[in-house]
């Protein structure tokens, strides 16, 4: 059994002890941030990023992992709690969640959803070590024009699960392409778009992009609204459920769980799109659909599971592919270029350390989480009471040390200034800015692999649907586009994110 | 004019996405371009462009059509743009000047100004509680190369500013 072997190879990775010590720190943060509404993972691992430049690669990625899922934990206590998503991905929760926490049973929902996310995890986890070898193998056979496909049907998958409009999420793609650009070009040396400022020579960094749209944009946003917060429970109890709530809840959680893994694996979508599928599925299934919103306990299980789940198969087509299917994945393919690692499909078989150490520690930093965060759920319900006032000058300084020290340079800062404003306009005018920051990311490794298909064919632009394994990736992709700019399936897109609004 | 906006917010997205492909694209042109077989510096941005430029067109089009009526763009809040991005452009210029304690310190007051009830004691409290966290954990723990002290001669002498 090779995988087993693999795996044992991961734990023990994950399980040394400075690993296993920097995966709880990473979930710890994760919660603490997912619990905290105003600043998502986004900002977060962007601004730790400078923090992980003294560990070792494979403990800064696991420790930036555990934040990413850490946060789609502690999103949840916020949802129940408090009745506003700590994270977009536990929109679905508060409806159900929070109704729980109004008729006294805030334990056994924060528990459900904590079982419920084991469960997925675990699972999770072991889809991941099944299925990225021989995808990662697969893609090994790639060459230059497939990748371009790839990349081009990675990219337009991405917008077709997103919400928003369509064209308007390929347009955010094709600006952060050409962000992407900004920079010295390889092959001629040519300083493109650095308008003489030598700061601008390397390119643009992915810190301050991250961290002003994702960060400062969302703190502007936040402070015209006013923030106010009505902590429901301010003493939880009654946190083991009954076997009457695990019974209610088994299937719905291996649903949920399945759901969420199906559609973490497709780009774009991830944990936000499984959530909200796992919930509309639930509420079909059910024998009495109109106890739904009112405190039904699968209508916390099954999200639950799902946005979990999918946190962590999203994980697949980075390791494999070397391609980010959210924002937060296209963070961790900046880390790892930070860390002089190339994503892609032989870091599996060039550092296996890493990559198994990386899934073990999936599980590991699960397991951390519920049996961490169960009993400090009444510091979590403390810091919910945190006012925000105090909150966001906390994280400006925060980010402000962060986006400094990624490369010791003012213009990061004064970068991050200008996206914060940028962040702030694409919100007015409604403008998704995560498809963006996958352009971004991905912008350079096209260019270079459209370049070299193009090289190899002598211009021919015809390899791109003469070999079969592009011609099939760019089938898909029109396929998709067609598909979704299909009136009936666009309005159920639509139905699909609106529900319960 | 007015009454041919249909969707204020998606005229706009298109506008600035118009003119922001027709700016990449038209910098592009004053690269090499290249051939397809042997591209230039400029060839990709070039490509990337015209396609921005043209989705933009398509967004601003549609959005002047009468079934797609949208909600208009909402009111531009200066207030908090100001109080929360002034700070970080004065920290990312102040930084190697004044020192982290100094910088970190006006980073907290100012941007606090930005809230509804703000009140300045437990501001000022907060920035020093923050100031000694963040030299704590990131200057001495994490030792990541940020200077505290203002980066004049006279603070050489004391033990704290030589990180």
């Amino acid at each position: 059994m090779e995988l087993l072997a693999n795996l044992q190879l991961g734990f023990g990775v994950a399980l040394a002890g400075t690993n296993i010590l920097y995966c709880f720190i990473g979930v710890l943060l994760g919660t603490l941030i997912g619990v905290l509404p105003g600043i998502g993972p986004v900002a977060t691992i962007a601004m730790l990023l400078p923090a992980t430049f003294v560990l070792p690669p494979v403990s800064a990625l696991i420790m930036l992992a555990g934040i990413y899922y850490g946060a789609s934990y502690g999103g949840s206590t916020t949802a129940i709690l408090v009745n506003l998503p700590g994270e977009v991905s536990s929109v679905v929760t508060c409806l159900d969640g929070y109704q729980m926490a109004r008729n006294g049973h805030a334990g056994k929902a924060l528990a459900i959803a904590a079982i419920g996310s084991f469960f997925a995890g675990t699972v999770a986890t072991l889809l991941v070590a099944a299925f990225a070898p021989p995808l990662a193998e697969l893609a090994l056979k790639f060459g230059p024009a497939d990748y371009f496909s790839l990349m081009v049907l990675g990219l337009i998958a991405a917008v077709v699960l997103a919400h928003g409009s369509l064209i308007k999420a390929v347009a955010m793609i094709v600006l952060g392409l050409l962000v992407g650009l900004i920079g010295t070009d390889v092959n001629s040396g040519v300083a493109r778009y650095s308008f003489g400022l030598p700061e601008l020579i390397d390119g643009v960094g992915i810190g301050p992009i991250a961290m002003g749209i994702f960060g400062f944009g969302e703190i502007i946003r936040n402070l015209e609204h006013g923030q106010k917060r009505d902590v429901f429970v301010k003493k939880v109890t009654g946190l083991m459920p009954t076997w009457q709530d695990l019974k209610v809840s088994a299937l719905p959680i291996v649903r949920g769980t399945t759901l969420g893994s199906a559609l973490g694996i497709l780009p774009g979508g991830g944990p936000i799109l499984g959530s909200f599928s796992a919930y509309t599925l639930e509420k079909k299934l059910a024998k009495d659909p109109s106890r739904f919103g009112k405190g039904a306990i699968e209508g916390v299980a099954a999200p639950e599971s799902a946005n979990n789940a999918a946190a962590q198969t999203s994980f697949i087509p980075l390791l494999t592919l070397g391609i980010p299917s959210n924002p937060v994945m296209a963070l961790m393919i900046g880390a790892m270029i930070i860390h002089g690692i190339q994503p892609g499909p032989q870091i599996m078989t060039a550092k296996p350390d890493l990559f198994w150490g990386m899934i073990a520690s999936m599980w590991v930093g699960n397991l951390l989480l519920v049996v961490l965060n169960l009993p400090m759920i009444g510091m979590w319900v403390k810091l919910l009471t945190l006012e925000y006032r105090f909150l966001y000058p906390a994280i400006l300084i925060f980010c402000c040390i962060g986006v400094y020290s990624i490369n010791n340079t003012w213009m990061d800062v004064i970068l991050a200034a200008g996206f914060g404003f940028i962040g702030y306009l694409f919100g007015k005018l409604d403008c998704e800015a995560a498809p963006l920051l996958l352009g971004f990311v991905l912008g350079p490794m096209m260019e270079e692999n459209l370049r070299r298909a193009l090289l190899l064919s002598r211009g021919d632009p015809a390899v791109f649907v003469t070999r079969p394994i592009s011609a099939t990736l760019l089938v898909l992709a029109v396929l998709l586009l067609v598909i979704v700019a299909a009136p009936a399936v666009r309005k159920k897109r639509e139905e699909t994110f609106v529900e319960e609004e | 004019m007015k009454h041919l906006i249909k969707n204020p917010r998606d005229f706009w997205s298109g506008v600035m996405f118009l003119a922001i492909g027709a700016l990449f694209a038209g910098i592009a042109f004053t690269y090499k371009l290249g051939t397809a077989a042997r591209m230039g510096p400029g060839f990709f941005p070039f490509v990337l462009g015209i396609i921005l430029a043209v989705l933009g067109v398509a967004i601003l089009l549609a959005a002047m059509r009468d079934r797609n009526k949208g909600p208009g763009v909402e009111k531009f809040h200066w207030m908090p743009v100001f109080w929360v991005l002034m700070p970080i452009v004065v920290f990312g210029f102040g930084l190697k000047v004044a020192g982290m304690i100094v910088m970190g310190l006006f980073v907290v007051i100012v941007s606090s100004i930005g809230s509804e009830d703000f009140k300045l004691k437990p501001t000022v409290w907060l920035a020093i509680g923050l100031v000694i966290f963040c030299s704590l954990s990131f200057v001495a723990g994490l030792k990541l190369p940020i200077p505290l002290c203002p980066g004049l001669d006279f603070f050489e002498q004391f033990a704290l500013c030589r990180v």
